[in-house]
């Protein structure tokens, strides 16, 4: 209700103050603590607490060092990038298809699809766990991935699926109608026209990747322990600097996807709309 | 593409098609070939995801119903005690299989199985099949295996062990559903509530469900103020607004609860800065408690209230309430009478997807939680990895699922399909 234009009365203006004291306790709740925890990870002391006793960047040095956390690092990005593009593959395959016709089970097959991010993880998790233990598939790169791709590609699926919501099939059927082949028609056309909305999909499957625990908890191996495994029991058993400054690099990482996102965003409405932003 | 069906149809169909017949058949042959491209290229998610999750949840869903093992291990066990009565202890012949079966099970070294399995049902038989699988029998000079038997464990002189060994005999078993729901039978078949000191799980699930909903109350009552201004300011001041929404939504789950674990803890920001103002002279516990647990949870799931919120209230005319107010509505009552109700299905939508995402949560209240702030999930995962049960485990997860999937069920009839607003 934008009544800016209109006199308003002293009931209005309060109500207008209300709300927006409401909103700007809301959003310091939402980021006050993780803006908290940036400033104590470049702290000289040992503990979590302020004033800080001076500068450091002592526990960026230890996380340099240390002989768990590149290593988890390096299991965050094999298993993330691998369940990413295997979930962008099938996802966008799947939501190509399911806009392209009606079929029968149309509803059913679309809930089972996205119903990887509504089943709570710890029941994948298990289920998981006593399926892939027999096949071998336990304490290994393969079934991490392969659990982490069931639960990213929901996402792409979504993602991708708005996007060609908007997409304008005249420009697919006039590179048909002008002798394409229907597969020269999806990557000359289709794929470069909808690659934004790929895009975000991929970045959110590798967001739900990069950021799961409860799989890996349950099936990975101490060979496969990933980023937010090692901040899981770091939390539990002792909370120190490092994990501030692990928290930190991940903020930023998270910045900076968010950033992708929004100028894809744009992009994608852009290309599939023609309008200009 | 889908020009392709037709055009690449035999030469023989076409000159058909020149009739007044065929180009319904055309028609339908195209949109036949359109289908099945269509499905075809959902086909190989639909196959993967069937592999890596539908089939593994049944395969867990199977878990909490089916109870195979001890059969195997006690074959002729379960054989003599199918006709008897659960009342009064079996006859002879049924002391006699079981000492055989254990005897066979020590050599096969399987006894082991048989002392979980039991011990589930009733605790205590863990040591009483495995003294009774130790113990040699002479036939020669056993002249009664029943007197025998019980010398060896008094709790083979109990009606209740016997009916555990009966009830699991499989393939199918109850036992543990009904345990998950803090149920048990005993050896006659009846069902009754399990003494106070073994219940747990019904309050668990009442725990579960009450955090659960306490949090989606506490995303409602701070998520509506913010949507209702993200949706009514100028799209520059909403913007900003929605990163800061969004920054956190994004931000790993470990980083956020990390984050609350370094303000609330006992030197955390919060009790320093209360100390200092000299509202307090000691820290207060606000962590590792059910404090944390429902403040790190509405900080996560915040978001989760404040995008359906949002993208109901956009589509809000602006006029209604012009038109309210025009008629002589006070503010508060244009509010109520007007607005409030057009955003009733932006509330439902946020608090029912609030609430199915709380019931399943695990790591935040197992990081900020106490022992008795424990969720469902958490005990799902203690069976399976720290006390293995298995079985429990399974018919927890099973209700669980069932939970989720009907509030799910509800919240798409709502929403409309399967349309999941993600910012």
């Amino acid at each position: 209700m934008s009544l800016a234009n209109h006199p308003q009365t002293l009931g209005q203006r309060l109500g207008r103050w209300t709300v927006w004291t409401a909103t700007v306790l809301v959003l310091f709740f939402l980021m006050a603590p993780i803006l908290a925890i940036i400033p104590l990870s470049f702290s000289s002391g040992d503990f979590l607490t302020y004033p800080l006793p001076g500068l450091s960047l002592r526990w960026y040095h230890e996380l340099l060092v240390s002989d768990k956390w590149l290593p988890a690092l390096r299991n965050s990005m094999i298993i993330g990038v691998s369940a990413t593009v295997i979930a962008t593959v099938l996802g966008t395959l799947a939501a190509l298809g399911l806009n392209r016709a009606r079929f029968a089970m149309k509803p059913l097959i679309m809930g089972l699809l996205l119903s990887p991010m509504i089943v709570p993880v710890i029941i994948t998790a298990v289920g998981v766990y006593f399926f892939f233990a027999p096949l071998g598939l336990t304490d290994s790169y393969t079934g991490l991935i392969l659990a982490h791709t069931a639960l990213a590609a929901p996402f792409v699926v979504i993602t991708v699926s708005a996007t060609l919501q908007h997409f304008d099939y005249t420009m697919a059927r006039a590179a048909a109608s002008l002798g394409a082949p229907p597969i020269r028609t999806f990557f000359k056309v289709v794929l470069p026209l909808i690659l934004p909305g790929v895009a975000s999909g991929a970045l959110f499957a590798f967001a739900t990747s990069f950021d799961e625990v409860v799989v890996v908890l349950m099936i990975a191996g101490p060979g496969q322990r990933t980023l937010p495994r090692e901040m899981f029991s770091g939390i539990r058993e002792n909370i120190n600097p490092t994990i501030t400054a692990v928290a930190t690099v991940l903020i930023v990482t998270s910045v900076i996807l968010l950033s992708c996102l929004e100028a894809l965003r744009r992009r994608s409405e852009r290309l599939t709309t023609g309008k200009v932003t | 593409m889908n020009l392709q069906g037709g055009a690449s149809a035999p030469p023989a169909d076409r000159v058909l098609s020149d009739g007044d017949v065929p180009l319904k058949v055309r028609l339908r042959r195209a949109e036949r070939v359109r289908k099945m491209t269509a499905f075809g290229l959902v086909a190989p998610l639909l196959v993967f995801l069937l592999l890596t999750f539908v089939v593994p949840i049944a395969g867990m869903l199977w878990r909490s119903v089916g109870d195979s093992e001890l059969s195997k291990v006690l074959p002729r066990t379960e054989a003599a005690l199918v006709t008897w009565d659960g009342k009064s202890l079996p006859g002879e012949a049924a002391f006699h299989a079981l000492a055989d079966d254990l005897a066979q099970a020590r050599a096969d070294d399987t006894a082991v199985i048989a002392a979980r399995r039991l011990n589930y049902d009733v605790s205590g038989l863990h040591s009483a099949v495995m003294s009774l699988a130790r113990h040699p029998f002479d036939p020669a000079a056993t002249p009664s295996y029943r007197d025998a038997v019980i010398a060896v464990n008094h709790h083979w002189g109990d009606v209740a062990a016997w009916g555990a060994i009966r009830h699991a005999r499989g393939p199918l078993t109850d036992f543990y559903l009904l345990s998950a729901l803090d149920l048990h039978q005993d050896a006659s078949g009846a069902i009754h509530r399990v003494s106070a000191d073994r219940a747990i799980y019904l309050d668990v699930l009442a725990r579960t469900f009450r955090i659960s909903l306490t949090v989606t109350l506490f995303c409602l009552v701070l998520g509506f103020p913010v949507a209702y201004l993200l949706a009514t300011q100028p799209p520059k001041i909403a913007n900003g607004l929605m990163i800061l929404v969004l920054l956190p939504f994004w931000t790993s789950l470990l980083v956020r609860t990390a984050a609350w674990v370094v303000v609330l803890q006992d030197q955390g920001i919060v009790n320093d800065l209360l100390l200092w103002l000299g509202i307090i002279d000691h820290p207060l516990r606000l962590i590792y408690n059910a404090i944390g647990v429902h403040v790190a949870m509405t900080h996560v799931l915040l978001p989760f209230m404040i995008l359906p919120l949002y993208s109901t209230m956009k589509s809000i005319k602006p006029h209604f309430m012009r038109a309210a107010t025009s008629l002589g509505a006070p503010p508060s009552v244009a509010f109520l009478r007007v607005y409030l109700p057009q955003c009733l299905p932006g509330i439902a939508a946020g608090c029912l997807l609030v609430f199915i995402l709380a019931i399943g949560y695990y790591i935040t209240p197992a990081l900020v939680g106490g022992a008795s702030d424990q969720m469902l999930s958490y005990f799902i995962a203690f069976f399976i990895t720290d006390s293995v049960n298995w079985g429990l485990a399974s018919a927890l997860g099973a209700v669980l699922l069932g939970a989720t999937l009907l509030l799910y069920a509800v919240y798409s009839k709502l929403v409309g399909g399967t349309d999941i607003k993600m910012g």
